[in-house]
C-alpha cells in the first residue's frame, strides 16, 4: 500500500495547484488545458494530416486512407476470410476444437473475451455519436462498411501475433507487432529484418503514445462528461473539478497496475461483460419498441451516406467521418489487439485469426450499430444543441428510458476503467520492449501513464479526441507496413489450415467428448 | 479382469473417505486405482491480457502442485500396500472432466466423497457428486 500513497503524493505534487484547490479550483483544469493543448494540437495537426481527395473538395486524413486501404486489400488477398471463415470461427470461440488435455490453457473464447474489453466501451458508445454530430446518419453506414473490412485486418494481425509470440523467460507469452515486425520481417532477408526492426521500435513508440491518448485521455475525458451530465450538466458541483474526476479515476488505476491489487482487475473483467450485455439489451429494448421506425432509420442512415449539404465534401466528407470513427472505435489494423490475442492457447495461428474476425463484428457492426438506430430514432441528433459524444448518446438512451443515464454513467466509467488497464498492459509491453524489463522503467510508465488520466479529465472533448486519434491511429503507419511483407506468410498458413478445415481432419473434441 | 477405480480427491476429509474406500475396493477385488484431482476451470471466463499471459505457467503450477501436495502423498499409501496407482491432475469441469477421465483410464467404478463442494453453491448448482450421478456413464460410489 505505500506505493499507492508514494504516488498519489506523486500526482499531487505534480499538478501545482492541488494543494490550494479551494481557491484555484476553477482555473485547474483550464491551466492543465493551456499547458497541454500546444503538443496535443501538434501532434494532431501532422499525424492526422488532412489529404485532399481527387476530384472532391472533401479531405481525408492519411492515416484513415491508409488504414481503409490495407482492409481493402487484404479483404481481397484472403478472398473475404472475413466471411467464410465466421462459422468455422464461431465454431472454434463455441469450443468444439478446444483439446481437453490443454484445459485450464487461455481458450479461443477468453482471448477474443479479453481482447474485447479493450475494444468495447466508449468508441461505440461515444463514437457513434461523434460520428452522427458531424457527419450525419449517413457516417454510420461508412462505420460499418469500414467495420467489415477492418475484420480482414484483425484477421491478420492476429494470426501474426500468435505466430511469432515469443515466451519469457519468466513463462509469460509476449505477442503482438513488436514481435511479428522484428521477428516475421527477420525472415525474409537482412535489408527487411531492419525495416522490421524499424517498424518494431516505431510502433512501440507509438503504442505507448495511443495508450496515453485514446486509451486514456478520451476514456476519462468522456466518463468526466456523463457523470457531469448525470449529476445536474453545468449546474453539477463536478462541472469545473475535472482534475479531481481524473485523481479519483487515476487513483483506482493505480490501485491496479501500482499496488499490485490484481483482484480488482479480475472483479472488473467479470462485470465490464455484464454491463456490455445491461446496455446491448437496453438498446435493443429501445429499438424493439419503436421497431416501426427502424426501416426508415436505415432508409435514412443509407440516403445520406451518399451525401447530404450540411457535411463539406458530401459523400466523401461523411465517408471520411465515419471511417475514422470505425477505425478507433474497432482499432482493426492498429495492432493493439494482436498484443491481446496472442496469449490463446493453439498450435495453429489461423486459428485465432479467424477467431479475432469476431472482434470488429461485435464491436463495430453489432454493438455500434445498436447506438446508432437508438440515436436516429430518438431524434436528438438534430436538436441536440451542440451536444456531442458521450453526452449524446446518454440523451439518446434518456428519452426512452427516463433512468438509463444513470446505469450509463455506471457503464461507461467501467468501460473507461477496463480499457485503460487494457491499454496500460499494451503501452507497458511497448514500453518494456523499447525500455527493457526493468521496475524503474515499469514505474516511469506507469506514472505517465496516470498523469495522463488526470489530463484527459481536465481537458475538453475537441482538444483530447484530436489527439487520442492521432496517437492511436498513427500506430497503424509502422504496423501495416510490416504487415505487407508479411501478407505471403499468412496465406500460406491459411491456404494450410483451410485444407485441413475443408478435409474434416481437425480433431474436434467436442464430438468425441459425447461418443 | 481386474477393477480399475478412479478416485476423485478434492482435498476435504471426506475425500480422504473416498481413499479409504478405495483402497479397500482395490484390496478385496485384487485391483488398480487411478488417483485425480480435477481444478475447477471454465473455458468460458473472462480475464484481463496479464492473467492470460501468464496462464500457460500459472497451469503448470497448479499441476504440479496439486500432483506434490494431494495426490503423490496419496499414491505412496496405495504403493505401500502393494496396490498399483497411477495419478492425474487435470482442469475443467469437476463432474464432466471425471466422467472424461473414466472414460480414458477405462476404469470400473468412479469413487468420490459426498461433500466437497462448499454446503451453499451444491444446494444451489448440485454438487459434483450429484451430477456425477447423473452423468456417467460406469457406476459411482459416492461416499459420505
Amino acid at each position: 500500500m505505500s506505493t499507492i500513497r508514494t504516488l498519489a503524493s506523486l500526482i499531487t505534487a505534480s499538478l501545482p495547484a492541488a494543494a490550494s484547490a479551494e481557491q484555484t479550483a476553477v482555473g485547474l483544469d483550464e491551466r492543465i488545458e493551456t499547458l497541454l493543448a500546444p503538443l496535443t494540437g501538434w501532434v494532431e495537426r501532422i499525424i492526422l494530416f488532412p489529404t485532399p481527395i481527387p476530384g472532391s473538395d472533401a479531405q481525408m486524413a492519411f492515416v484513415v486512407l491508409w488504414l481503409i486501404i490495407a482492409a481493402f486489400v487484404f479483404t481481397f488477398y484472403f478472398r473475404f476470410i472475413n466471411l467464410r471463415g465466421l462459422a468455422h470461427g464461431f465454431r472454434l470461440i463455441r469450443g468444439d476444437y478446444n483439446d481437453p488435455r490443454a484445459a485450464g490453457e487461455v481458450t479461443h473464447f477468453q482471448a477474443l473475451a479479453t481482447a474485447l474489453s479493450g475494444t468495447v466501451g466508449l468508441g461505440n458508445i461515444a463514437g457513434v455519436a461523434i460520428a452522427v454530430s458531424v457527419g450525419g446518419p449517413g457516417a454510420v453506414v461508412w462505420m460499418m462498411l469500414a467495420g467489415f473490412l477492418g475484420m480482414s485486418s484483425k484477421f491478420v494481425e492476429c494470426t501474426l501475433g500468435v505466430k511469432y509470440r515469443s515466451i519469457n523467460p519468466d513463462g509469460s507469452v509476449s505477442g503482438g507487432p513488436m514481435w511479428y515486425l522484428s521477428r516475421g520481417l527477420a525472415e525474409r532477408g537482412p535489408a527487411l529484418a531492419t525495416l522490421g526492426k524499424v517498424c518494431a521500435v516505431v510502433f512501440a513508440i507509438f503504442c505507448v503514445g495511443g495508450s496515453f491518448g485514446g486509451a486514456n485521455m478520451f476514456q476519462s475525458n468522456q466518463s468526466f462528461q456523463q457523470i457531469v451530465g448525470v449529476t445536474g450538466g453545468s449546474e453539477s458541483w463536478f462541472a469545473d473539478k475535472g482534475w479531481l474526476f481524473g485523481l479519483i479515476m487515476a487513483f483506482f488505476v493505480a490501485l491496479v497496475i501500482i499496488g499490485g491489487i490484481r483482484s480488482i482487475a479480475r472483479v472488473t473483467s467479470k462485470i465490464v461483460p455484464l454491463m456490455g450485455a445491461i446496455y446491448i439489451t437496453a438498446g435493443l429494448v429501445i429499438i424493439g419498441v419503436h421497431i416501426d421506425q427502424v426501416p426508415a432509420a436505415f432508409a435514412l442512415m443509407f440516403s445520406s451516406a451518399f451525401g447530404v449539404s450540411s457535411v463539406a465534401g458530401g459523400m466523401l466528407g461523411v465517408l471520411a467521418i465515419g471511417f475514422q470513427r470505425a477505425a478507433f472505435s474497432s482499432e482493426a489494423g492498429i495492432g493493439s489487439a494482436a498484443i491481446a490475442h496472442s496469449a490463446v492457447q493453439t498450435n495453429e495461428p489461423v486459428s485465432e485469426g479467424v477467431v479475432a474476425l469476431y472482434e470488429p463484428f461485435v464491436d463495430t457492426i453489432i454493438v455500434c450499430t445498436i447506438t446508432a438506430l437508438v440515436i436516429i430514432i430518438s431524434g436528438v441528433y438534430i436538436d441536440g444543441g451542440g451536444m456531442s459524444g458521450v453526452e449524446l448518446t446518454s440523451e439518446a438512451f434518456e428519452s426512452a428510458i427516463s433512468w438509463f443515464p444513470y446505469v450509463l454513467a455506471v457503464a461507461v466509467i467501467l468501460f473507461a476503467y477496463s480499457t485503460m488497464l487494457a491499454w496500460s498492459y499494451y503501452g507497458l509491453k511497448s514500453w518494456t520492449y523499447l525500455f527493457g524489463e526493468t521496475r524503474g522503467a515499469e514505474y516511469t510508465y506507469k506514472t505517465l501513464f496516470l498523469l495522463f488520466v488526470v489530463a484527459g479529465a481536465s481537458m475538453q472533448l475537441g482538444a483530447v479526441i484530436g489527439f487520442s486519434d492521432a496517437m492511436i491511429l498513427a500506430m497503424a503507419f509502422p504496423n501495416l507496413l510490416g504487415i505487407y511483407f508479411l501478407l505471403p506468410t499468412v496465406r500460406r498458413e491459411l491456404d494450410r489450415y483451410w485444407a485441413k478445415v475443408q478435409a474434416g481432419t481437425l480433431q474436434t473434441w467436442r464430438e468425441n467428448m459425447r461418443r | 479382469m481386474s477393477e480399475k477405480y478412479l478416485v476423485g480427491l478434492d482435498g476435504s476429509e471426506c475425500g480422504e473417505r473416498a481413499v479409504a474406500a478405495a483402497l479397500h475396493q482395490a484390496q478385496v477385488s485384487q485391483g488398480s486405482v487411478v488417483l485425480s484431482y480435477v481444478i475447477p476451470w471454465s473455458p468460458f471466463t473472462f480475464s484481463t491480457a496479464e492473467e492470460n499471459a501468464l496462464r500457460h505457467k500459472r497451469r503448470e503450477e497448479e499441476l504440479a502442485r496439486a500432483a506434490e501436495l494431494l495426490l503423490i502423498p496419496e499414491q505412496q499409501r496405495f504403493e505401500a500396500v502393494g496396490i498399483s496407482c497411477e495419478i492425474v491432475a487435470r482442469h475443467g469441469h469437476p463432474a464432466k472432466t471425471l466422467v472424461q477421465l473414466a472414460r480414458e483410464y477405462e476404469v470400473s467404478m468412479i469413487v468420490v466423497g459426498v461433500i466437497g463442494d462448499t454446503p451453499l453453491k451444491s444446494r444451489f448448482l448440485g454438487g459434483t457428486a450429484s451430477t456425477l450421478i447423473q452423468i456417467a456413464t460406469c457406476p459411482v460410489l459416492v461416499v459420505p
